[in-house]
């Protein structure tokens, strides 16, 4: 720093000399660069002022900028700026903004608010936000579903029920399918047997004798199919077994098989290792009452409900 | 008197490391030390309890795999966030994770409130192959998780590693009672360090998490510490303005 000089440019140097020649000039910095500075230096004390700024002892300088709320008992709050406090005013906000719509559709019939063409716009927007973020993981975008894993949405088939009313229950309580394993009760030309069946049922190519025995097995004391299935194998909806007399399947991957003994092979499957796992969680409490009955509204809609 | 030359700094290296260091260090001590002294940092909210042996384990699996890399356990304060992953995420939620999984890279979702939002079987399936579940996922697949037994001889071991950087992981009877007044009975158990393989073995058996009862796959333990994530605390027993208060 010392000894400063000029260079033969007349450029001011550090006066540092490094092989003899090398030296480091000190060229001035820009005058915007040098304001453009000094303005951060000032913007940092608006800052200080304005947001919580500097620790001092077990606490801090909180700042001059506040946020207003309202509290559980419904009263206006103010508490000084912080990201939280600013998400409860900005949720709260949004939420009267959205009240007209969800007061309307909690306080109609589920029938009422499909008739509405506005009110049934409003669902169709904040149902697809809703079902993308929450349901599409299983179901799929567009309620698809999956073969083997998670029921199909968007057709007129209904494990629980297509009602509002059911629909409503299957989200806000969860759901779980069970079937018990028959690989231990049954050998294994019975489970074949009542494989052939079930796919005759299906309107699928069967072993018609094959097909024959199944159907006794079926109302049999030894495998009591018809117990949960029903005398008709129509299935009953309060318990969520399946109608094995339509061409739908969800757990046995038929349509994806090649051939017949594919097939057979696919319903041999779930007979033998039964189900366990159709479980859907319960969303009551993630979602709210409200986002409950917008889903309840877009399911619905979906498969065009019952 | 010293006079001081910025020449004395530049050609001595010892001394430039040391005040490198010092100059760093300022950023640290200004925006860390803080917290350890303020007394508004850490919400008092009921039901935050150290992850069980399996969970631990499940834990460690997540860790090792690598999925921080993608994925955040962090919902910050903001409506698009809450919106999308559920109430932002507490302080003292991750009071007992050693390290913390907050993370800023999201390739993939944050998973901070991923816990009983898809069943057990979803899961195994999505890490088998996410695709199959979510066609847009770019996640690869981790197929090794269901047919890798899961090593849990030393997670006795593991825990008694977290015990020493603070987690009330219990090996006394005096601890033991601590933590039953601390967390009530049912937690004190599975945070007991002698019974950490038989509580391990019975959660994964009672959980099926992988859906394959007859053995204990590093699958069942991913699938319990997911399952646990965000769950804790029950939301609607606090008031969102005790919250803001905290910060």
């Amino acid at each position: 720093m010392a000894n400063e000089q000029q260079t033969s440019q007349g450029v001011q140097t550090t006066g540092h000399v490094w092989d003899g020649d090398l030296q480091e000039f000190n060229n001035p910095l820009p005058v915007w660069w040098t304001y453009g500075f000094y303005a951060t230096i000032v913007f940092a004390l608006v800052y200080w002022f304005y947001y919580p700024s500097w620790p001092v002892g077990s606490g801090f300088l909180k700042g001059m900028g506040s946020e207003t709320y309202v509290n559980a008992q419904g009263e206006e709050e103010s508490w000084h700026w912080n990201t939280r406090a600013k998400l409860l005013r900005e949720t709260q906000e949004a939420a009267a903004q959205q009240k007209p719509w969800f007061d309307k559709i909690a306080s109609l019939p589920y029938e009422q608010v499909t008739k509405d063409a506005e009110l049934s716009s409003f669902v169709q927007s904040a149902g697809r936000a809703l079902f993308s973020d929450n349901c599409a993981g299983c179901h799929q975008t567009g309620g698809a579903g999956k073969i083997g894993h998670y029921p199909n949405l968007a057709d007129d088939n209904w494990i629980y029920g297509g009602s509002f009313d059911k629909i409503h229950e299957t989200i806000a309580q969860g759901r779980h399918g069970y079937m018990p394993p028959y690989a231990e009760a049954l050998d294994a030309a019975q489970v074949d047997a009542l494989a052939h069946y079930v796919l005759s049922l299906g309107g699928e190519q069967a072993d018609a004798a094959k097909a024959a025995q199944g159907k006794d097995l079926f109302h049999s004391h030894a495998a009591a199919c018809y117990y949960c299935h029903g005398n008709d194998a129509k299935g009953r909806m309060d318990i969520g077994s399946a109608n094995l007399t339509d061409k739908v399947w969800l757990w046995a991957d038929v349509p994806g098989a090649a051939d017949t003994a594919g097939k057979v092979a696919a319903v041999r499957k779930v007979i033998a290792g039964g189900l366990d796992s159709g479980v859907m969680p319960a969303w009551e409490g993630r979602l709210s009452e409200e986002q409950i009955r917008v889903l309840t509204l877009y399911v619905h809609e979906l498969g065009g409900g019952k | 008197m010293f006079k001081f030359k910025h020449e004395s700094l530049e050609t001595n290296t010892g001394l430039l490391l040391v005040g490198t260091m010092l100059a760093i260090s300022i950023g640290g001590l200004v925006e860390i030390a803080p917290l350890f002294l303020i007394d508004d940092t850490m919400e008092k909210v009921d039901g935050v309890r150290p992850y069980t042996p399996l969970e631990q384990r499940g834990r460690d699996i997540y860790i090792r795999e690598g999925c921080y890399t993608c994925h955040s356990q962090m919902i910050r304060p903001f409506r698009d966030e809450q919106l999308r992953y559920g109430h932002y995420s507490l302080a003292a939620e991750s009071k007992y994770d050693h390290p913390f999984q907050w993370g800023s890279k999201r390739t993939g979702p944050d998973l901070a409130r991923v816990g009983g939002k898809y069943s057990n079987e979803w899961h195994v399936q999505h890490l088998i192959q996410p695709k199959s579940v979510v066609p847009e996922s770019v996640m690869p697949n981790y197929p090794w998780l269901i047919e890798t037994p899961l090593d849990y001889s030393d997670v006795g071991a593991r825990m008694r590693a977290l015990r020493t950087v603070g987690v009330p992981y219990s090996t006394t009877q005096a601890e033991y009672d601590q933590n039953v007044k601390e967390f009530g009975a049912e937690v004190a158990v599975q945070l007991h360090i002698p019974d950490a393989q038989r509580n391990l073995v019975k959660q994964a058996q009672e959980g099926n998490f992988d859906g394959d009862r007859s053995s204990i796959s590093e699958m069942d333990a991913l699938v319990a510490y997911l399952q646990v994530l965000g769950t804790m605390v029950d939301f609607s027993k606090v008031a969102p303005e005790d919250l803001v208060k905290f910060r």
